[in-house]
């Protein structure tokens, strides 16, 4: 039921679209509220949905207020800290997930052929693939991330200028759009290895996990990893450390901690080509 | 002969039929189990003998759950619920077998083919890079038997949540929030001997607990001589405990779907 009742949602949107023939931001819209409708006719589930939603994200927070009633000191940072970096995590990775988290499900589209479908609308694939079963279920992950960062921010001990101010903006959107591009990046691999999803989760979820902690307590080549190969650590670990002042245990120059913009034009811009690519090389399984 | 052991041997070949698909959840696992591994040794370092435990202790912990999350579901949800969802239930409930002891048996089958696949490569992996305990053949022995009882325990929480269905027609929220309990209340995100005061008593006595919080204990050497069956009791109860209310909600159910219409 819940399919038939989605499955007419989509094709009224979709017999929508081309009358108005909106830009790819306006089809999101369109069918990201399409399918909130769809979920709306579950009310009970949705609201339960999204308090879970809200709740799980918040175990984490609830972890790190744990550990530290164990320890006023973690591998050198305090509390309000360490929050303060799953605050803004949490953040970039809520809003990443909301717009573009559904693009993991690509491998399931090839398999089951909904991508060919989804080909012959004169809407873009990715705006489709991301607009896919979109639920006000995944806005209950953004009431946990700012609440902990409102918590965290005034129990800072940093003289707050406006560089700093400036640059918990700018890190909590370059982190998003690093995010979105790991998102993407990662259903693109599923062009080719259609299995790939269980593995990549370990870069879209494991690196919010990640960026949730202090890199002072991973192993030194295992940062290295972070930065340089998939630049997690641009999230919110550099532009923390200009936040919070403190050295960089890679002893990276200063000018890293102003590099997240740059990365996440960098990943996302990566991101697209590896989605053309994908796209174009894609050969439907002909079921 | 019963038809149970067939559908337990097809349940483990559907969940082993796609092993670069099981491998690539393993090496999931395996990236959280070192990530969540470092946090735990940054407190250990602060606190060396926190709960109990020390630093080897808390990082085979870590890796354990890791390896668990697969033939445990602990992320919840069971292939029932769709089927109540679209109304084939009605099939099932028409077999010559019991609903809760088909689906028992498929879901045993489940967990034997994630163990088989998804259960060595976090543990290997932890051994390799960090200090780890291992049990002894004892030991190893005594594990089987938790982790078996821990299934049961959770195939129960998983049978009576999938009822649900029957009456909310989704099981979506339900399954989220008992995610949330089953996160927290397991020892999945920290363990539960990290837990202060009361709030660690009871997660301690709770069926999560019996699902990897047990199983690992036994795992790490925690529970010997007359403790161990004191554990192992620990998990049959719940076990027993929640079979027993998955009896009584399928007996319900029978009617409840006469009323539904089928």
């Amino acid at each position: 039921m819940a399919e038939a009742a989605a499955g007419t949602a989509g094709s009224a949107a979709a017999g929508a679209v081309p009358r108005r023939s909106p830009g790819p931001l306006g089809a999101y819209a369109l069918l990201a509220w399409t399918w909130t409708r769809a979920a709306a006719r579950y009310p009970a589930s949705m609201v339960l949905l999204a308090l879970a939603t809200g709740a799980v994200g918040a175990l984490d927070a609830a972890a790190i207020g744990l550990l530290f009633t164990r320890a006023p000191r973690i591998a050198g940072f305090e509390v309000a800290e360490v929050l303060f970096l799953y605050g803004t995590s949490a953040l970039s990775f809520a809003v990443s997930d909301i717009l573009l988290g559904t693009t993991e499900r690509l491998g399931q589209h090839v398999r089951l052929g909904t991508l060919d479908a989804m080909l012959v609308r004169p809407v873009s694939p990715l705006v489709q693939v991301a607009a896919e079963e979109f639920t006000p279920r995944r806005f209950g992950k953004l009431v946990p991330a700012v609440g902990v960062l409102a918590l965290a921010l005034p129990r800072l001990d940093v003289p707050w200028t406006p560089g700093r101010a400036a640059m918990v903006a700018l890190m909590v959107v370059s982190g998003a759009a690093i995010f979105g591009g790991i998102w993407v990046l990662t259903g693109a691999v599923q062009f080719v290895l259609v299995d790939s999803h269980g593995a990549t989760k370990s870069l879209t979820y494991g690196g919010a996990f990640l960026t949730q902690y202090p890199m002072t307590m991973f192993a030194r080549d295992f940062v290295r990893a972070v930065t340089f190969v998939v630049p997690l650590a641009f999230v919110n670990w550099q532009p923390a450390l200009y936040v919070l002042d403190r050295p960089d245990p890679l002893g990276l120059p200063g000018a890293a901690r102003f590099a997240s913009p740059a990365v996440a034009a960098a990943v996302c811009a990566a991101a697209a080509a590896a989605w053309r690519a994908g796209l174009r090389h894609y050969r439907s399984t002909g079921s | 002969m019963s038809a149970l052991p067939w559908v337990w041997w097809y349940g483990f070949r559907r969940h082993t039929a796609y092993p670069i698909g099981s491998l690539a959840e393993a090496l999931t696992n395996t990236a959280f189990g070192f990530m969540r591994a470092y946090v735990l040794i940054a407190l250990w370092h602060e606190r060396p003998a926190l709960g109990g435990y020390d630093a080897t202790d808390a990082v085979t912990f870590c890796f354990l759950t890791q390896a668990l999350i697969g033939p445990l579901q602990i992320f919840g949800g069971m292939e029932l619920t769709e089927r109540i969802r679209s109304g084939d239930v009605a099939i099932d409930l028409h077999r010559p077998v019991g609903l809760q002891g088909w689906w028992l048996a498929d879901d045993l089958g489940r967990a034997a083919g994630s163990l088989a696949l998804r259960g060595g490569p976090p543990l290997l992996a932890g051994a390799l890079a960090f200090p780890f305990r291992w049990p002894g053949p004892a030991g190893t022995a005594a594990f089987a038997a938790a982790v078996l009882l821990g299934a049961l325990v959770g195939f129960g929480l998983r049978y009576v949540v999938a009822l649900g269905t029957f009456w909310l027609h989704d099981d979506r929220g339900l399954n989220a929030v008992t995610l949330v309990m089953s996160l927290f209340l397991s020892g999945m995100i920290l363990p539960l001997v990290v837990l202060p005061g009361r709030l660690g008593a009871l997660a301690r006595a709770l069926p999560w607990a019996a699902q990897i919080q047990v199983p690992a204990d036994v795992f790490l050497g925690r529970r010997t001589g007359a403790d161990l069956p004191a554990a192992l009791a620990f998990q049959a109860a719940w076990a027993a405990a929640l079979l027993a209310a998955g009896w009584l909600l399928t007996r319900a159910v029978r009617r409840r779907l006469v009323i539904h219409g089928g």
